[in-house]
């Protein structure tokens, strides 16, 4: 039981800074989504979409990482790279087309 | 330096992320906010692949690779996103959502397996003879379990929406939904504390049952929950992200995963409140059985009286205020320029003509502002359910194209509905109602609609395209 306690207090301790960043963030997603109107739910969540994107970042880490011998690394890392880059470039390409439509007819 | 300049790329991507998403939430600054969390994202990329070192101080290699895939995945979305119709953009958004998750998914079996091979690589919390027992194992079977849930999840999502995939549940699912997340949770936790042999197979065995679970959590939702699951897969492959930011201790993927997992989690949360259920209902994937379960529903029969395309372009003519209600039908039918055709004619000749638009009209959140915006409706016409209701027994004529669901009165009159609860347009209160339909069927919800049988509802049967542009003729001949 002992263990236990020092084991979550530890993983605590070691990601404090990564833990506060989790936590404002949540907060901060909260506010900046409670004041969007109906009419942009569609693309907020289409630019959302794109923004997890992000996850691009870990897969170049692995790819660029990749022993040259380690085939299953290569060929996933590859892999991960062009799923990433189709959610990023697709999701804000597609939300940048829904919100033209917006623009347009503003006379 | 280098290490010193790639936070700072970072940390101004993570501000684009917060700026973006808040520039979105504004008609005037939504472009802008897009582009500039791109741009963003742009500069992450690339600090990433130049500036990156390991905690050992080594560059990224494979150069090679990574740019090839980057030039695969930049043209094959660009292609794909460019040439997508309006009226399938929730299925292409699924799609592209499914991708993030996959690839959130295969980061956490690398990582896994790279540590699997070198335990010694990262120091043990404890060092008590569980080597596995870390705060980094945790994490890394999350990012595993939440992406694959996202991927499999939005590749179902898809194929129902493009009409690929049928709704599909058998009995018990809910209780099978419910067991399969529990084991994998426990095989989680057991996987901390067996030998790296062990955890090897485990780690594969989570990924699997994390994707059955993701079939089989989508598989059962009706069209009518796609908005509410669309969104929450959305906010699934956000945390799927920010994990590998833990991982990774990687500032901007933490901030842009987490703020989409929150800003996501958010959108869900109101759209399950338009439909008065809990989210925990939609999870568990009851929508589905708890209309088979009572197939007969009382009240919901009698006559339909049909009205001529004649009658209906003299009716609309000749009023003062028309309010239309666009539905899923609209999109199927692509009727949307006519449909504002049909608005612009109207004007001319005086009338006042707006658009009731339900939060879950359609098969995502705003899916109805979209289709709309394509045909350059003036967004100032899209009126939401809440401004509108009070306006409907001051109106002439409401037109129903192609929805069902959202204006049903069962969801106020009968508790034994499976929509009751459920906030709906009350267009009963008009003076006349006519609905533009192509047949008898039922709504994604799979119940009979009362409003076709009211004394002062009038049947036009017909695809909504063709018919509505008979009806701008009509009206303009007369």
């Amino acid at each position: 039981m002992d263990n236990s306690v020092e084991l979550l207090l530890n993983f605590f301790y070691v990601y404090r800074e990564l833990i506060t960043i989790v936590i404002l963030s949540i907060f901060l997603g909260i506010e900046i989504i409670g004041s969007v109107p109906s009419v942009l739910h569609t693309p907020l969540m289409s630019g959302a979409n794109a923004i997890h994107g992000v996850v691009i970042i870990g897969a170049i880490i692995v790819m660029g990482k990749a022993e040259p011998d380690n085939y299953l690394a290569l060929v996933l890392g590859f892999l991960a790279v062009i799923l990433g880059t189709l959610n990023v470039v697709g999701g804000f390409v597609v939300t940048d087309r829904m919100l033209e439509m917006f623009k347009k007819k503003k006379k | 330096m280098e290490t010193n300049l790639l936070e700072i790329i970072y940390l101004i991507g993570s501000i684009t992320f917060i700026l973006g998403l808040k520039m979105l939430s504004h008609p005037d600054t939504a472009r802008k906010g897009n582009l500039i969390a791109a741009g963003g994202m742009i500069a992450a990329i690339f600090g990433t692949i130049f500036l990156y070192h390991d905690v050992e101080g080594n560059n990224l290699g494979n150069y090679i690779w990574i740019f090839a895939a980057l030039i695969v995945g930049t043209g094959v979305g660009f292609y794909s996103a460019k040439k997508v119709q309006m009226t399938a953009m929730p299925e292409m958004v699924s799609l592209f959502n499914g991708m993030g998750g996959a690839c959130a998914a295969i980061i956490s079996i690398v990582e896994l397996n790279h540590f699997l091979h070198a335990p010694h690589l990262i120091e043990s919390l404890l060092t008590n003879g569980h080597p596995l027992l870390n705060g980094q194992v945790f994490i890394m079977a999350l990012g595993l379990i939440i992406g694959s849930v996202s991927f499999a999840g939005s590749m179902v999502a898809w194929g129902k929406l493009n009409g690929k995939v049928k709704d599909f549940s058998f009995p018990g699912q809910q209780f099978m939904n419910i067991g399969l997340m529990i084991a994998i949770l426990a095989l989680t936790v057991f996987m901390m504390f067996v030998d790296v042999e062990m955890a090897q197979i485990l780690v594969y065995a989570i990924f699997g049952l994390s994707l059955v679970y993701g079939i089989l959590f989508v598989f059962p939702i009706g069209g009518a929950d796609m908005p509410v699951v669309i969104s929450l897969l959305n906010s699934f492959t956000g945390v799927a992200a920010a994990c590998g930011g833990f991982l990774y201790g990687n500032s901007v993927m933490l901030t842009g995963g987490i703020l989409v997992g929150s800003a996501g989690t958010i959108l869900t949360i109101l759209m399950c409140k338009a439909m008065n259920r809990s989210l925990m209902n939609v999870i568990i994937g009851s929508f589905g059985g708890s209309s088979a379960a009572n197939p007969a529903l009382a009240g919901a029969t009698g006559d339909i009286r049909e009205i001529t395309m004649n009658d209906t372009a003299v009716l609309l003519s000749y009023s003062k205020s028309v309010v239309i209600v666009p539905g899923y039908g609209l999109a199927v039918a692509q009727a949307q320029h006519v449909c504002h055709e049909l608005e612009k004619t109207l004007e001319e000749k005086g009338v006042e003509v707006k658009y009731a638009i339900h939060p879950v009209a359609g098969r995502m959140p705003g899916h109805m502002n979209v289709l709309l915006a394509e045909a350059d409706v003036p967004y100032t016409k899209l009126l939401e359910m809440e401004e509108i209701n009070p306006e409907f027994p001051n109106t002439d004529v409401v037109l129903v194209i192609g929805a069902n669901d959202v204006v049903n009165p069962a969801a106020k009159r009968d508790p034994s509905s499976p929509i009751y609860g459920m906030p709906v347009l009350d267009v009963e209160l008009a003076a006349t109602t006519i609905v533009l339909k192509r047949g008898m069927a039922k709504g994604y919800a799979g119940i009979e609609n009362e409003l076709f049988y009211e004394p002062k509802t009038r049947m036009l049967f017909g695809d909504a395209k063709a018919t509505l542009q008979k009806l701008v003729a009509e009206i303009r001949s007369l």
